[in-house]
């Protein structure tokens, strides 16, 4: 039973972060058809730019607390300086062009990105961490659930995905600027006739998408090591995660990090090396049984 | 019959790998090993890439190959090892099969033939490529290259976690000989570089065969329109599996080739990382002949060598920019410039 729960508890953790991840490029998807390999960099850059800003932070001997605000502004300057910079600057020039071929650009994007990250910080691994040893990690505690104990961040993780999920529903739904998106989503050309601002959606949904990623990267950067490289490995789960949930689908994300979470905690706590192969089984799996995805739209069909 | 100008450049290109590699300097001979290695490999997925149907996870069948060469008799045991737990008889039989085919030949050819190993390679990619092709011939877009995504990875998965096989570290090997001809250093270094160079530039030739045949200019067709291949009353699945079996073999046989070149093999030859890297090259070449991919492979690892002799935190930056430019200004690839040139004259 007590292993059940830590399955439970772990998926849990492990799932709010890969829904935070997800969430970005399902939308960048839904909305620009582009599925962009380069998120893991943006993931990245946020992990980075987060140690920078908490290491002003504690160089000027301000208190531990603050940090949370560092990481926080991280992601929202991550967001606000490489999203517009890599649509305006690039993808705008490629839209229209095959799925796959700006599949090839993002990945253009995510070797160029790996390389600045690295002329940037260097290669050694980085910790988000005060002078005294103190990280933002550690500063909330513990809690204790059904005898197992854990650091009170992971609350934290799993408090921001919920808002999220929460506020871009909200969106989504109920706002102006949320049902041009969808309208967006569901059919370009239509939307463009209507005279929705198709490129101004665009800028807008890369914009947050790449934030979102940033987020993801912040908040990661206090519970590891900093490497480089650490953006390949998160794209590639975040992949599993937006396929097996249905490309482009909100509630697919979150469905989708769901599975990919408990799978991975089940298979760590009962069988430890069929950890990797389990998620990508479950993704190979769902795409054979539902080959777009669990929650896909019913596409018009297109002759 | 008359003869076509890529086979009398293949040929012309076969004689001159030949004659000149005795000459070159040994890091210009490793230079094109890996080159036409990977072009093996990128013009496999070039014979896919005509279906319109692009595999982020080709890298399944490289490492596979890559495996299945180096590990064949491991393999072939532990195949036997699992029949004999069978109960059934048939099951025991089959099973076993593999084990009997290694010993037979092992003991004509002795231990870690060349012949053996890329045989073997290109049996285990044909089968699993063949039973895959059920599923994936069904899908296309990004579909088809997440499925196929999700393939490697598992293998992926399973290789690094399988002790046996060395997990993340892999492990070495060393070919001993070539059809039963023993080798050692000088010799071994040499019988490597022409089996590599007859390998690919014949499997080019073979390409360039099929993509002539009525099978193979169907490809193209259904990248255009499958209702209107399937009017006409050719089948789409079929022709898509067949050029899916024959890409995961060539990627099969490269990786066999490049186990036996580089001498050490691990499971990051699955990862995606490696499957988009053969994708780019793709890209980058251009599907205008079947010699594009080895003149693709050869400018990507030339850039790749060099960019990190001079510059080691920044060759992943130049070859990002170059795919930029290409994707940008040349959407043909490389090989279309040779197109231009010319009409140009």
């Amino acid at each position: 039973m007590g292993q059940f729960l830590a399955v439970v508890i772990d998926g849990l953790i492990y799932s709010s972060w890969l829904f935070i991840i997800a969430v970005g490029l399902t939308l960048i998807y839904g909305v620009m058809k582009i599925l962009n390999i380069a998120h893991g960099s943006l993931y990245a850059l946020g992990a980075f730019t987060s140690v920078t800003f908490t290491s002003a932070w504690f160089a000027h001997g301000y208190p531990v607390m603050g940090s949370y605000a560092m990481l926080a502004l991280a992601a929202v300057v991550v967001g606000l300086v490489a999203g517009p910079v890599i649509e305006r600057g690039l993808l705008r020039f490629l839209y229209g062009k095959d799925e796959v071929v700006l599949v090839l650009v993002t990945y253009a994007l995510f070797l160029i990105l790996e390389d600045l990250i690295k002329l940037v910080w260097g290669v050694d691994p980085l910790f988000v961490q005060g002078p005294k040893g103190e990280t933002p990690y550690a500063l909330l505690g513990n809690f204790t659930i059904g005898g197992l104990t854990y650091p009170t961040y992971n609350l934290l993780l799993v408090g921001v995905a919920v808002i999220t999920a929460i506020v871009l529903t909200w969106v989504l739904a109920r706002t102006r600027a949320g049902k041009l998106l969808v309208a967006v989503i569901h059919d370009r050309e239509t939307a463009a006739a209507m005279g929705v601002d198709v490129g101004k959606t665009y800028f807008v949904t890369f914009t947050l998408g790449a934030m979102l990623a940033a987020v993801g990267g912040a908040l990661t950067a206090p519970t590891v090591s900093v490497v480089t490289g650490m953006g390949a490995e998160v794209i590639v789960i975040a992949f599993a995660v937006v396929v097996i949930g249905g490309l482009g689908s909100l509630p697919g994300a979150a469905l989708g990090a769901l599975i990919v979470g408990l799978v991975r905690a089940a298979s760590i706590h009962y069988r430890p090396e069929l950890e990797l192969f389990a998620v990508y089984f479950v993704m190979a799996v769902v795409l054979i049984v539902r080959p777009k995805g669990l929650f896909s739209a019913a596409e018009v069909r297109k002759i | 019959m008359k003869l076509d100008r890529t086979t009398v450049t293949i040929a012309v290109v076969t004689v001159v790998l030949l004659v000149a590699g005795p000459f070159l300097p040994a890091w210009m001979t490793s230079l094109l090993r890996i080159s036409l290695c990977y072009g093996i490999v990128v013009l496999g997925l070039m014979v896919l890439m005509r279906t319109g149907r692009v595999s982020f996870g080709h890298g399944l069948y490289f490492c596979l190959g890559a495996y299945a060469a180096a590990a064949h008799d491991k393999l072939a045991n532990t195949l036997a090892e699992f029949g004999d737990a069978s109960s059934l008889a048939v099951v025991r039989g089959a099973l076993r099969l593999p084990k009997l085919l290694v010993d037979a030949v092992s003991g004509a050819f002795g231990p870690y033939d060349i012949a053996v190993m890329l045989v073997f390679a290109v049996v285990v990619t044909g089968l699993t490529a063949w039973i895959l092709g059920f599923l994936l011939r069904k899908y296309r877009d990004i579909f088809f290259a997440m499925l196929s995504l999700a393939f490697s990875m598992i293998l992926y998965g399973l290789l690094v976690k399988s002790s046996a096989l060395g997990s993340t570290d892999g492990f070495n090997i060393a070919a001993k000989s070539l059809a039963g001809i023993k080798l050692e250093d000088e010799s071994l270094r040499n019988a490597i570089y022409a089996t590599i160079v007859l390998v690919a530039m014949v499997a080019a030739w073979l390409v360039n065969l099929y993509l002539r045949t009525h099978r193979g200019r169907l490809a193209e067709a259904i990248r255009d329109n499958e209702l209107r291949v399937e009017y006409m009353g050719a089948s789409v699945r079929n022709t898509i599996h067949i050029n899916y079996v024959m890409s995961a073999v060539l990627a099969g046989i490269g990786g066999a080739l490049m186990a036996i070149h580089i001498g050490h093999i691990d499971p990051e030859m699955s990862y995606w990382t490696t499957s988009g890297e053969v994708v780019f090259i793709a890209i980058l070449a251009g599907t205008g002949s079947v010699l594009a991919p080895f003149l693709g492979a050869l400018i990507f690892e030339t850039i790749r060598s060099f960019a990190y002799e001079y510059s080691p935190n920044t060759w992943q930056m130049a070859l990002g920019i170059t795919m930029l430019l290409v994707i940008l200004f040349l959407p043909g690839g490389l090989w279309s410039l040779f197109g231009k040139m010319r009409k140009a004259a």
